[in-house]
């Protein structure tokens, strides 16, 4: 047990002194942060720029609806023929030249309404306009037939229906929004810890048959508690990375949000919910959200969110090593990744399409249970409430596998970080076991 | 002699393939063993399985007089053949690790390292990263560490590869001043001169299977040929190299010497005593050069090889 913390230290240490590892560690907040930053500058630069549109309208239909806001402005043209209007919106710098011809009949009117441009206008744009002039024409269709707008709009019912459990449990969709969000995240997290950790023990293993120290190193320690230090050392050092990471972007998107005042949440479905509540105000919003989160099993979550990242990490991460062992060099890698990566990408599938879709159907729920998709498919469905009994199974599947794998990868390790020069074959592999 | 090591029949198969069948070795106490044999001839997996890292399908291994247990590791130092250091790691702390994984606490492992950096002269390189260093110099690490705790046991497998003459000299000296100090070692190597100086006790290895073993001395005892290079002064050589010729098997030979002399290395069957040969020699003129050719560590081993 000494000699598994020493080799811990070790691993945790070089990792965390690397040089990289530090520039990534403290660089890739930043990226990320500007990133965000600039994309927000530039949608906002994008809202910021104001349409000019003429309109040139011969029916008198219309003149009313084209009220220049601080987004776009109309000139409305009068007495003037649609040739010298194009001249003049040529001339002048502006988006376009709207023009709506005289007519008789309401029906007419789409096949005479042009808009003019020197380029192909935004689509954006062109859906404003075609929306103000339908609705425009809607209205007075309605009134032609002898309709009161007045009364149509009495005629809408708003129907959003209550959701409830049998045991009387009220749900809504805020809750299922936040329960996607916590399950997707959750998922999303675990994937991207597991390439991109699960790399670095497999290069790490690497190093050490490249630079030929391995053979000393066994000499004094077994190869399956070199290979748990590895795993555990690399783990702790990408927590701490993860930890860094998670603090500095939250840290710096406060500064960021507040200095150049972007609303981080613009067009985020969070948003999106909160529009549709705007009549509740927003503190009943703010209310809402905190019954939902405090309706969620948290600490079920929390707990099951642990289990589930450890192991299903530690599982994936053995296999990294085992496949570390078996090559030379990064470049043989290849072969090996593919049935790393399948059912971890076939995981994230799962968990993004169909859990979403039906949380506790059958796909989802043996996809739960297989101990390489499961960390990624139970964490999705976990929120959704699944029984007590089957996240048990599905945790006590993943770490018999996972012990089951350090076996496995042992094995491989034991024979594979002694063979040099020779990419081996699945056959070859295979044979190791046996050794 | 006290017996230190003794592997017994030891077999080892890599799925059909087998790598040792039925070796057997003793190493005595404060000897120098020396495991020899071509490329791929099993004395990697003999060693291997010496230092538990590998198990070996059959047979014993027995250390000091105990069967090899997992504690057994801190009793043998062991620098492999295929052997490096982390790249960038410094010298000091891979030194330490390396160290306290054989058991060493932090403390003693310092004090020892010292002693041995500066024995080496060393001492300045502790801050340095291995890439920084040479390969002759990561040797020197390498051979420190493998020696510094203290092992009953030393095996070396090549260990002068990569050492200019001068360090692999040293390095020479050093792994006999262990030997005198107490320790016993195990070396393996393709060059004859080293088993020469340094073995008192050699085993061929050939093909998985053991093909010669026993005291150097005694095994050039067995491969003598009774051969002797000769001087000879005489009236008219032309006349007495043919009358050497018809009774001796003859081979050109060629020796320093003021003399104007024939100068030849003669076979003498088993049947004749040297002393008949020499008066035989004497007879035909004046003998100037008589020497016992004494077969090479190194035609022992091509002759062994090609027999079998």
């Amino acid at each position: 047990m000494n000699h598994l913390s020493l080799i811990i230290k070790r691993e945790y240490l070089t990792k965390v002194r690397n040089k990289s590892f530090v520039i990534m560690t403290f660089l890739s907040p930043f990226i990320f942060v500007g990133i965000f930053a600039l994309v927000a500058y530039l949608s906002s630069l994008n809202s910021d720029t104001i349409r000019r549109i003429s309109v040139l309208d011969n029916s008198g239909l219309f003149i009313e609806e084209f009220n220049s806001s601080p987004h776009s402005q109309y000139k409305i043209l009068q007495n003037i023929t649609l040739d010298e209007a194009k001249k003049q919106a040529e001339k002048e710098d502006i988006n376009g030249l709207l023009y709506i011809p005289k007519t008789e009949r309401l029906e007419d009117l789409s096949k005479g309404i042009t808009f003019y441009s020197e380029d192909s206008p935004s689509l954006s744009m062109m859906g404003d306009i075609n929306n103000l002039l339908e609705s425009k024409a809607n209205a007075l269709k309605l009134r032609e037939a002898g309709i009161d707008a007045e009364t149509i709009k009495n005629l809408h019912i708003n129907i959003d229906a209550n959701q409830e459990t049998f045991q009387g449990k009220e749900t809504s969709k805020l809750g299922s929004g936040l329960k996607l969000a916590f399950g997707g995240a959750a998922g999303y997290l675990l994937f991207m810890f597991i390439i991109i950790y699960g790399n670095m023990i497999m290069r790490s293993v690497i190093e050490e048959k490249t630079s030929r120290i391995i053979e000393v190193i066994i000499s004094s320690v077994k190869p399956r508690l070199l290979l748990l230090g590895k795993i555990f050392g690399t783990t702790l050092a990408g927590i701490t990375q993860f930890l860094i990471w998670v603090v500095l972007i939250v840290v710096l998107m406060t500064v960021v949000t507040s200095v150049f005042g972007i609303d981080p949440a613009a067009g985020s479905p969070s948003q999106q919910i909160m529009e549709n509540k705007v009549e509740g105000g927003a503190q009943q919003v703010l209310q809402d959200i905190m019954v939902e989160i405090n309706n969620l099993p948290i600490l079920n979550l929390i707990l099951m969110f642990i289990l589930f990242f450890v192991g299903g990490y530690l599982l994936y991460a053995s296999l990294y090593a085992a496949v570390g062992a078996a090559v030379d060099s990064e470049t043989d890698t290849q072969q090996f990744m593919m049935p790393i990566l399948m059912p971890l990408i076939l995981a994230v599938y799962v968990g993004f399409f169909t859990v979403i879709d039906n949380p506790h159907g059958t796909v989802s729920q043996v996809f739960s249970y297989i101990p390489f998709t499961s960390p990624v498919v139970m964490l999705m469905r976990i929120p959704f409430g699944v029984p007590l009994w089957q996240q048990l199974i599905s945790v006590v599947l993943l770490f018999a596998t996972f012990i089951g794998m350090v076996w496995f990868a042992a094995k491989i390790y034991r024979v594979g970080i002694l063979m040099y020069g020779k990419k081996p074959t699945y056959k070859e592999i295979f044979k190791w076991l046996k050794y | 002699m006290e017996k230190l090591l003794v592997v017994n029949n030891v077999s080892k198969n890599y799925g059909s393939y087998n790598a040792l069948n039925n070796v057997s070795i003793t190493v005595e106490k404060g000897s120098i063993f020396g495991l020899l044999g071509p490329n791929g001839a099993g004395k990697t997996t003999l060693i291997r399985i010496i230092n538990q890292i590998t198990m070996p399908d059959s047979g014993t291994v027995i250390l000091d007089g105990e069967p090899l247990q997992p504690r057994h590791i801190q009793y043998i130092g062991y620098l492999p053949e295929e052997r490096g250091l982390y790249k960038t790691m410094k010298v000091g702390e891979q030194a330490l690790y390396l160290a306290q994984l054989k058991g060493l606490s932090k403390q003693e492992a310092k004090e020892r390292l010292k002693y041995w950096f500066d024995r080496l002269q060393i001492g300045d390189w502790w801050d340095k990263k291995i890439q920084e260093l040479s390969k002759g110099m990561a040797q020197k690490i390498q051979f420190v560490v493998t020696v510094l705790h203290k092992p009953k046991l030393l095996i070396f497998d090549e260990p002068f590869s990569g050492f200019d003459p001068i360090n692999a000299n040293l390095i020479k000296d050093e792994i006999l001043k262990l030997r005198d100090d107490g320790a016993t070692v195990i070396f393996s190597t393709h060059r004859m001169e080293s088993v020469e100086e340094m073995c008192d006790h050699i085993a061929l290895i050939h093909k998985s299977n053991k093909i010669l073993d026993g005291k150097l001395v005694e095994i050039k005892r067995q491969y003598r040929s009774n051969t002797f290079e000769i001087g000879l002064k005489t009236t008219n050589h032309a006349a007495i190299s043919d009358v050497l010729r018809d009774k001796f098997e003859i081979f050109p030979a060629t020796f320093k010497s003021i003399h104007d002399e024939l100068q030849y290395r003669i076979k003498v069957p088993d049947s004749v005593a040297t002393n008949d040969f020499v008066s035989y020699l004497t007879s035909l003129g004046q003998l100037t050069h008589f020497v016992e050719v004494i077969p090479s560590a190194s035609d022992i081993f091509i002759e062994t090889i090609k027999k079998n």
